[in-house]
């Protein structure tokens, strides 16, 4: 149209009209197909099903860890199913995919909580995943099933933790390398956010007070996804030669770590000089690797595949049926699905509605078995009890157990070593129902349930 | 204490053969407890003991191969699965395998294995062999092994072994309690002349010694350190090198479509991702039908990563850019929703999770240059980033393709006038840039991993790298490749990963500001236009 012409033609409020119907037809069309064919379901006459959503990234950075999360969750809701389902109802899994964008995972956390009305969520990995969905459960008054270890300093009502908090994987991993190997000089190596830098935080913390001085400590950050490691490995074979033992804590996620472990092999840096223990490499970050010149170096988790038990070996042999590839590997966040899963079933058979409240208060105290010959309960502060392990990596990419904790661990969630936590408990139980309650001035000073 | 006791051991097994069994026996009985702690005082002891059956026991202890029965009997596992009994090496036919757990080891045992087998094999007819436990005696610095050296200095030929041996004798001497202080001070100038990282990680750990030994050792290592320095800007050169090689192989092609034909192409890290994946087809297709030819895969790959990558650039021009000529905001789009298109394409094709390349035994481990450390696969890429630029610059020299697309570059309309067309060379500089990306697509998948998200990590710093070098000109994206991989590589210990690619940034903005059009920009009336 020509500037000038201030009034609407008859063919431009034609044009106009076509374009806003074709606008509301795509809109139309991309909410039919964008919700998952779950949706589609849940169109039809109920009466039928639970939707359990579950919320892992499938491609990106952290799929090479994610992806077999979906899997294990989608083998469980099959088994539940073939028992019966839950309160004579067939679960129904809702996947979606972040992507390892963080903020999509808030999106996707709201879809599958107000669009999907789905009872419980099972999902994320990174902590700032955990913490971009955090507002959104507790907002909506969802339920998240947290399977991965992290940092600690967080107790929601909303979120059940099924991983290691610090003192059930960092804080033993660094007592056996300093009892067991005498190490003395510590690198602490991380991707940059905000699990290992609050990890790093509260190891250091924890270092001082046993006496390890400043300068014996290293920290250093890389972002996701960093693949040049030459420059970082030659500085720490560097500071490994000021005369004392060194060890390198490693909290390194997703696909970072496959070239960090190459560089490691090519320069030619063998655990027995220099160990590395790393948090967040299993099973499955190993799938791909040669691990032959990784030999020896550990890893500190609440489970192994190589873990020595009929439990387990149903369990993997199961999981081996279901993915019809008797290669899969089975890792510690797996299990961690499994005891929340089993949990989460008997909470929820406890309350006798899948209501969000009620199971909430009914979960608190249920004990299932683990996958290592023992029992795992959920505490008050949402966290469970766990063993603790401490591997070694073998030429065929599964872990030499040699180090066991005798009993279960329970969960610190407010870490003792950082002056703002030291403090705080958390305990969702009446009459308490607070996050992070200060004992020494007794009072609640966050996350209290109204 | 156990050092003691190891000589102690050692001293009397000499001197009666009885009792050389019997030490043997205690050993057998410590590597069969079960215990990590004893499985390692075990191996000490099984050396010392002077046992012929020492070397293969231990041997298998490190494959994993040595097994242990619930009545404290030990057995080795042949290649046949068959076990023989370890103590006397007769087989041991009614040995069943679910009757014995194999032998755990941990990093302890693992160290001890390592100087225990260097004691063992100081007298191995293969000298590489030799210098191998010359190198595990000196990490384990044991005066234990210092009788054992002496023997094997008086027969070493080979001058690099006795140059090792006569390392691992210095360390060793230090560590010992009755060495005199000439000798101590001999030793520390042994190990200052070796000057190495190990050699200085040693020399900060001696404590209880002489005063004039440790004056000695605390100057060494000044002076070492002083050395490392030096070596240390060397191989941050080296890295800076080897990062700017790849950023020159994922940049030459930016820089020539960009040049020839103005197109922001926002999928060209695309380009280098299905290089990535076109490797790993080549690999996949060689492991499962010509099996013979897998060691060759990456060179195999090259040329077909070009062609396919070429391939679709020229398809991607045709069909996409050519209607989007002189509309760069339009161009910048486009091709950004093309990149998703093709990210997604690959990851319906492949999945979405990581692709496994291998990397070729000869690309593995790294060698030493003086105080340099070179990985294999790094100087690979740098090799062949130069070639791939001389082979571009060769293409754009001396062939008439090449002769036509610098026209094209220098003045688009003239270039038409004297007959030459225009829209087909833009559909070859297209291809060609793309091909050159799909060829560093077969380097990355060496160091980075292949997945769909692989371009995203570079076409950012290609970017970076064609701006700051200027557009069009190759030796101006070569320099610039290299002076920001320096940059970068000099700035990361000291700022860290994160900080020091934030400070590259925003050094590149400040330069852009004094000189919009990069370090080597096109001159000319139309180059200007």
């Amino acid at each position: 149209m020509a500037p000038n012409d201030t009034s609407m033609s008859r063919r431009g409020l034609g044009r106009l009209g076509a374009a806003a119907v074709t606008v509301a037809a795509l809109g139309a069309v991309k909410a039919a197909t964008t919700s998952t064919p779950a949706q589609a379901q849940a169109a039809a006459p109920s009466g039928g099903t639970i939707k359990v959503g579950i919320l892992h990234s499938l491609s990106g950075t952290m799929a090479i860890s994610e992806t077999t999360l979906k899997d294990v969750m989608l083998m469980l809701i099959e088994q539940q199913n073939a028992k019966g389902g839950l309160l004579g109802k067939k679960l129904e899994p809702v996947v979606v995919d972040p992507a390892s964008n963080w903020p999509l995972f808030a999106e996707k956390a709201r879809q599958l909580l107000s669009v999907d009305k789905c009872a419980a969520v099972f999902g994320c990995w990174t902590s700032v995943s955990r913490k971009s969905v955090l507002p959104v459960f507790e907002e909506l008054n969802g339920i998240l099933f947290y399977p991965v270890q992290y940092e600690g300093q967080e107790c929601s009502r909303n979120v059940f933790y099924t991983g290691a908090a610090p003192n059930q994987q960092a804080i033993p991993a660094v007592d056996y390398l300093a009892s067991e190997n005498k190490v003395k000089r510590w690198v602490l190596a991380g991707t940059d956010y905000v699990y290992p830098r609050t990890t790093n935080q509260i190891l250091e913390a924890y270092l001082k007070s046993k006496g390890v001085a400043a300068e014996d400590i290293m920290i250093n950050y890389t972002p996701f996804g960093h693949s040049d490691w030459q420059n970082i490995v030659a500085s720490i074979k560097k500071f490994g030669t000021a005369g004392k033992k060194t060890a390198v804590v490693s909290t390194i996620n997703g696909d970072a770590n496959v070239p960090f472990y190459k560089e490691l092999g090519n320069q030619g840096i063998k655990a027995t000089d220099i160990p590395v223990v790393a948090f967040s490499v299993g099973e499955e970050e190993l799938a791909g690797i040669d691990t032959k010149p990784l030999l020896g170096h550990l890893a500190a988790w609440n489970y192994f595949e190589s873990v020595d038990n009929p439990d387990n070996k149903t369990f993997i042999d199961t999981w081996h049926k279901f993915t019809k590839n008797p290669k899969r590997t089975t890792n510690d966040p797996m299990e961690a699905h499994y005891i929340g899963f089993n949990m989460w079933v008997k909470g929820v058979e406890k309350a006798g509605t899948t209501a969000p409240d009620a199971v909430i208060d009914a979960l608190i105290g249920v004990s299932v078995p683990n996958l290592s010959g023992g029992y795992s309960a959920m505490m008050p502060n949402h966290h469970i009890t766990k063993p603790v392990l401490i591997g070694e990596i073998q030429g065929d990419g599964q872990f030499n157990i040699v180090s066991q904790t005798p009993g279960l661990v329970v969960a610190q969630e407010w870490s003792p070593y950082v002056a703002d936590t030291k403090d705080l408990i958390g305990d969702w139980r009446a009459p308490m129902k607070c996050g992070a309650f200060n004992v020494k001035t007794g009072t609640c000073t966050a996350g209290k349930k109204a | 204490m156990i050092r003691l006791l190891t000589a102690l051991l050692f001293v009397l097994s000499l001197s009666s053969g009885s009792a050389r069994a019997q030490d043997a026996d205690d050993a057998f009985q410590a590597l069969a407890s079960g215990s990590f702690d004893q499985v390692r005082t075990g191996v000490a002891q099984l050396v010392a003991s002077g046992s012929p059956r020492a070397a293969p026991v231990i041997t298998a202890l490190q494959a994993g191969k040595l097994y242990a029965s619930s009545d404290h009997a030990l057995f080795i596992k042949q290649d046949d699965d068959s076990f023989v009994d370890a103590a006397t090496g007769a087989p041991a036919p009614d040995v069943m395998a679910s009757g014995v757990k194999p032998v755990r080891l941990n990093n302890a045992v693992r160290g001890a294995i390592d100087a225990a087998l260097g004691a063992l094999q100081l007298f191995a007819p293969d000298p590489a062999i030799r210098l191998q436990a010359a190198d595990a005696v000196f990490t384990a610095h044991d005066p234990a092994a210092l009788p054992a050296l002496k023997k094997a200095l008086a027969t070493e030929t080979d001058t690099t072994v006795k140059l090792h041996m006569q390392q691992a004798q210095a360390a060793a001497l230090l560590v010992s309690d009755d060495a005199s202080e000439a000798d101590r001070l001999a030793a520390v100038g042994v190990l200052r002349a070796r000057g190495d990282l190990d050699a200085r990680g040693f020399l900060s750990s001696l404590s209880d010694q002489p005063p004039a030994v440790a004056t000695a050792a605390a100057t060494a290592i000044t002076s070492i350190d002083r050395m490392l320095q030096l070596w240390g800007l060397a191989q941050s050169v080296y890295y800076g090198l080897s990062l700017g090689s790849v950023l020159l192989l994922a940049a030459a092609g930016l820089a020539i479509t960009f040049g020839v034909m103005g197109v922001i192409n926002m999928a060209h890290g695309e380009m280098v991702m299905i290089g990535a994946y076109v490797t790993f087809t080549v690999q996949q297709a060689l492991h499962a039908y010509l099996p013979a030819f897998y060691p060759a895969s990456l060179l195999i790959a090259v040329p077909l990563a070009f062609l396919v990558a070429g391939l679709v650039g020229v398809v991607v021009e045709r069909s996409l850019i050519r209607w989007l000529y002189g509309r760069p905001l339009e161009t910048l789009l486009a091709t950004w929703g093309l990149s998703l298109v093709l990210q997604q394409a690959v990851r319906s094709i492949f999945g979405a999770n990581n692709r496994d390349v291998d990397t070729p035994a000869w690309m593995s481990g790294a060698t030493q240059l003086g105080g340099l450390t070179l990985t294999w696969n790094r100087m690979y890429i740098i090799l062949f980033a130069v070639l791939v630029l001389a082979a571009l610059m060769a293409a754009l020299r001396y062939t008439s393709l090449g002769l036509r697309m610098r026209a094209v570059t220098q003045n688009r309309r003239m270039a038409a006038a004297m007959g030459i067309r225009t829209p087909w060379i833009d559909a070859l500089t297209f291809g060609l840039g793309s091909g050159v990306a799909g060829m560093a697509g077969v380097a990355l998948s060496q160091i980075d991993n292949v997945s769909p998200n692989l371009g995203q990590s570079y076409i950012i710093d290609s970017f970076m790298v064609v701006v700051f070098g200027g557009v069009g000109n190759l030796w101006g994206t070569t320099l610039g490749a290299l002076t920001l991989g320096i940059v970068n590589k000099f700035l990361e210990p000291v700022a860290g990963a994160v900080l020091g690619k934030i400070v590259v940034l925003v050094l590149l903005i400040l330069f852009i500001q004094r000189r919009p059009r990069g370090m080597f920009p096109l001159k000319g009336r139309a180059a200007e236009a």
